[in-house]
């Protein structure tokens, strides 16, 4: 649905396929030639968690595995394994007719979430990209907490070229978002890309702090938007973060960073069920390019290309 | 930060408890629970697999089912598996001249510049001299960040712009040597387990300083993907500890089993906020008592003395030590909870509170401590110290007066009790026979 915004991105389709040679998924390899026993259930009961998906996400797709199975769609394991992935990609598939994320308008894009995730990072690539796809992008460094958040932020903006509005260490983030919105306004910038500092979403003032941001944007006429940012290595709490920062603040997509490590990011099925809120970017390193358009299947594949969880021989 | 694995247990245990005896069945869905919470809470499986085959083992047989208290048996059990996974608490170990260099490894973001910062700040607290050293030359900013932490806290940072890691690092140990510094600390850049070449630049570091302490630093929050980081960094690098960040939150933190188990090194230290003094170490018995549902009194207690005044903290002590806790004492130390910092990073200290907070979110929370400070003042002096004698009209009477609902009064007035029976048992110092009361 993002779509038409973006230039398609080779890098996920690299990153996957860097994964899927290097690790020789256990489940890829003993799917299609094994026959659907309790063992194979076990197998791919222990495939799910080891990717984070959760308890209890794991045992509602297997349930419905398994009735459909009864149901004798299924006869071998290959078709199980179709199956499987037709479930996974069902759950992040958003539903239809919900608004673009950066319609033409003046849009503020809030980045949101815990400590160290990638926020800022993803502030630049995205700035970028929207940047380089025909907006005129405006980038806000709205972290006055952490030690050289502002300036973290700057040397991207240099680096990629787009104007940063910055304040003081300890500024008010709310002030900052406010002069944004002015500044867009006067200049003709119609994204403004907003970093915030990292929060946990169990610190009440902090997520006061932004809600107040949230208002400011609203107040002001604009178009808001919330982007949470999730470290795909994260486990279960990711889940507890998605629905704090969304009660909050609410969150309009997701962005999973850090899929360049052996993390799966699993977690996201149970967060996207839980917000509505689709998966929009990914992040595949820590370069300005390293953004790609998140795409379902490819990510499926990718669980699927998992290491395996007993180094089997002749990975 | 094991709430909710607490609970999990204590509901498994609440269940068996009930019943008396246990046979082999009990001890089997027992242990379904257990694996169930543990996994939820990021427990690596196999971690998991053989965590339970250990107390399965110990479990079903002579000790549990001869046993006349089966639950305070299963509890012990499961308590001593999780003391002996999660190990002793590690020190920092020291060269044997000066200075002890330690080094800052992990994953992007995982919190190594801040732990460098807070770490400096711990030993100076100490009478050490630190030296910090901006050994990661990628991130943008991230000289900037350690100069700017180090600025505030008045301690020296060596930075060479331009200058390699590895030679950057022995030039450091070089000059802490000659100014006189005891310690230096390495923070290097984040980097993936399976980045070839930024691992190999780890070990160069390593092989050039030969630092005291190579320390993994790792998020709380971390997943299944935890074992797999932690074995990566033991092999290629060889890390001599583990520190565990970001546990003010309410991640259950299960990666510090699971990395723990893989790499055999000890936890060392704990973060617990953004802030420099937000450090503390680590404690298995204290985090142990958490997963049990125990509440953390004497982190609390400890805590308590740092920011407020040793008096009151003193007697404190004392008062939980002989049992003598009344209302008031309830309500003084919600409100000196109030002054000491985030509120679920205490709450979760406090035995019965964090149970209580379970399914509230924070400005639930927040709400629900105001109101068990309202009902609290709506009660005569004689009340607060005898809580013993509020009975039905006088708890019409102060529900009226705190704007609450009689239903309000008992529940403050069984979180109360709740908290009161645990701290009797910590101050007696026997876990498992307070566990046995509890959940009989
Ligand atoms: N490998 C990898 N590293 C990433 C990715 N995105 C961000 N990082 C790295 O993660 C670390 C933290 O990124 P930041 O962008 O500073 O994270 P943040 O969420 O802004 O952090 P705070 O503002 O401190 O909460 C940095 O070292 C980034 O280079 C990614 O997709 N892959
Ligand atoms: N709440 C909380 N935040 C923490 C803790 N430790 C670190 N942080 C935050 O986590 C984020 C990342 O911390 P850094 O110290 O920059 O992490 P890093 O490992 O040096 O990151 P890179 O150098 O990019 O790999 C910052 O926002 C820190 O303030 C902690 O114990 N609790
Ligand atoms: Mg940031
Ligand atoms: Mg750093």
């Amino acid at each position: 649905m993002f779509r038409r915004f973006l230039r398609r991105d080779e890098r996920l389709d690299e990153g996957v396929r860097k994964t899927r040679s290097s690790f020789f998924g256990r489940l890829a390899a003993l799917l299609p030639r094994s026959e659907i026993t309790d063992d194979l259930w076990g197998e791919l009961e222990e495939t799910l968690i080891a990717a984070d998906v959760g308890v209890d996400t794991t045992e509602r797709l297997l349930e419905r595995l398994r009735a459909r199975h009864a149901a004798g769609e299924f006869g071998t394991g290959k078709e199980l394994s179709r199956g499987l992935q037709e479930e996974l990609a069902g759950l992040l598939r958003p539903p239809d007719g919900r608004e673009p994320l950066l319609p033409s308008d003046l849009t503020v894009v809030l980045t949101v979430g815990v400590n160290g995730v990638g926020k800022t990072t993803t502030v630049a690539k995205l700035g970028h990209h929207w940047s380089r796809s025909g907006r005129r992008v405006l980038l806000a460094a709205g972290d006055t907490f952490r030690a050289a958040g502002t300036e973290q932020l700057a040397i991207w903006a240099d680096r990629v070229g787009l104007p940063c509005v910055a304040a003081q260490r300890g500024g008010d983030p709310g002030a900052i978002v406010f002069d944004a919105i002015a500044a867009a306004r006067a200049r003709g910038f119609d994204v403004v890309v907003v970093d915030t500092a990292g929060r946990l979403h169990t610190k009440t003032n902090l997520m006061e702090e932004l809600r107040k941001i949230r208002r400011i944007v609203d107040r002001q006429g604009v178009v808001g938007r919330v982007i949470l940012v999730l470290d795909a290595a994260t486990g279960q709490n990711a889940v507890v973060q998605a629905r704090s920062f969304a009660s909050a603040i609410g969150t309009d997509a997701i962005v999973v960073t850090k899929l360049d490590g052996t993390a799966r990011g699993g977690m996201v099925f149970s967060v996207v069920r839980e917000l509505g809120a689709p998966v929009c970017f990914v992040g595949t390193g820590e370069k300005v390019g390293d953004l790609a358009e998140f795409d379902s299947e490819a990510f499926v594949a990718a669980l699927f290309a998992l290491e395996a969880p007993d180094d089997l021989p002749g990975n | 930060m094991f709430d909710a694995l607490s609970d999990k247990l204590q509901r498994v245990f609440d269940q068996l408890g009930r019943k008396g005896k246990l046979n082999e069945q009990d001890v089997d869905r027992a242990l379904r629970e257990v694996r169930l919470a543990l996994l939820e809470a990021d427990v690596n499986f196999r971690v998991v697999r053989s965590f339970l085959d250990k107390v399965r083992g110990r479990a079903v047989g002579v000790e549990v089912l001869q046993s006349l208290t089966p639950t305070q048996q299963v509890v012990k059990i499961v308590h001593e598996e999780l003391m002996a996974l999660l190990g002793e608490a590690g020190r920092l170990a020291t060269a044997p001249s000066p200075p002890t260099a330690i080094m800052l490894l992990g994953l992007q973001g995982s919190g190594k510049t801040t732990t460098a910062a807070k770490l400096a700040l711990h030993l100076r607290k100490q009478g050490q001299r630190p030296l910090l050293v901006a050994a990661d030359p990628y991130r943008p900013a991230a000289v900037t960040q350690l100069e700017m932490l180090g600025r505030q806290l008045d301690i020296p940072v060596f930075a060479r712009p331009g200058v390699a890691p590895a030679a950057l690092c022995r030039d450091a140990v070089a000059e802490a040597r000659s100014a006189g510094q005891t310690h230096v600390i390495f923070d290097t850049a984040g980097r993936l387990h399976i980045d070839e070449q930024l691992m190999a630049e780890v070990a160069e570091i390593r092989q050039r300083t030969n630092p005291s302490e190579i320390l993994l630093v790792a998020d709380a929050m971390t997943g299944q993907d935890a074992v797999k980081v932690a074995e990566e960094f033991q092999q290629r690098v060889g890390i001599t500890g583990l520190v565990l960040t970001k546990l003010d939150g309410d991640a259950r933190g299960g990666a510090a089993l699971s990395m723990r188990d893989v790499t055999g090194v000890p936890i060392k230290l704990i973060g617990v906020g953004e802030r420099p003094d937000a450090l503390e170490l680590f404690h298995p018995d204290r985090l142990t008592s958490r997963i049990l549902g125990m509440g953390d009194v004497l982190s609390l207690i400890e805590r308590a003395q740092e920011s407020i005044d040793e008096e009151r903290a003193a007697e404190l002590q004392r008062k939980l030590r002989s049992a003598r806790f009344d209302l008031e004492d309830f309500l003084d130390q919600m409100r000196q909870v109030k002054r000491m910092g985030p509120l679920t990073q205490i709450m979760q200290m406090i035995p019965g509170l964090s149970r209580a907070m379970r399914d509230t979110d924070q400005s639930a929370a927040d709400q629900s401590l105001k109101r068990m400070e309202a009902v609290i003042l709506s009660m005569t002096p004689e009340e607060r110290h005898h809580p013993e004698i509020i009975g039905g009209s006088r708890r019409r009477r102060i529900a009226r007066g705190s704007g609450s609902s009689v239903a309000d009064v008992n529940q403050l007035l069984n979180q109360f009790r709740q908290a009161l029976q645990m701290m009797k048992a910590m101050a007696g110092g026997k876990v498992p026979k307070h566990m046995a009361r509890l959940f009989q």
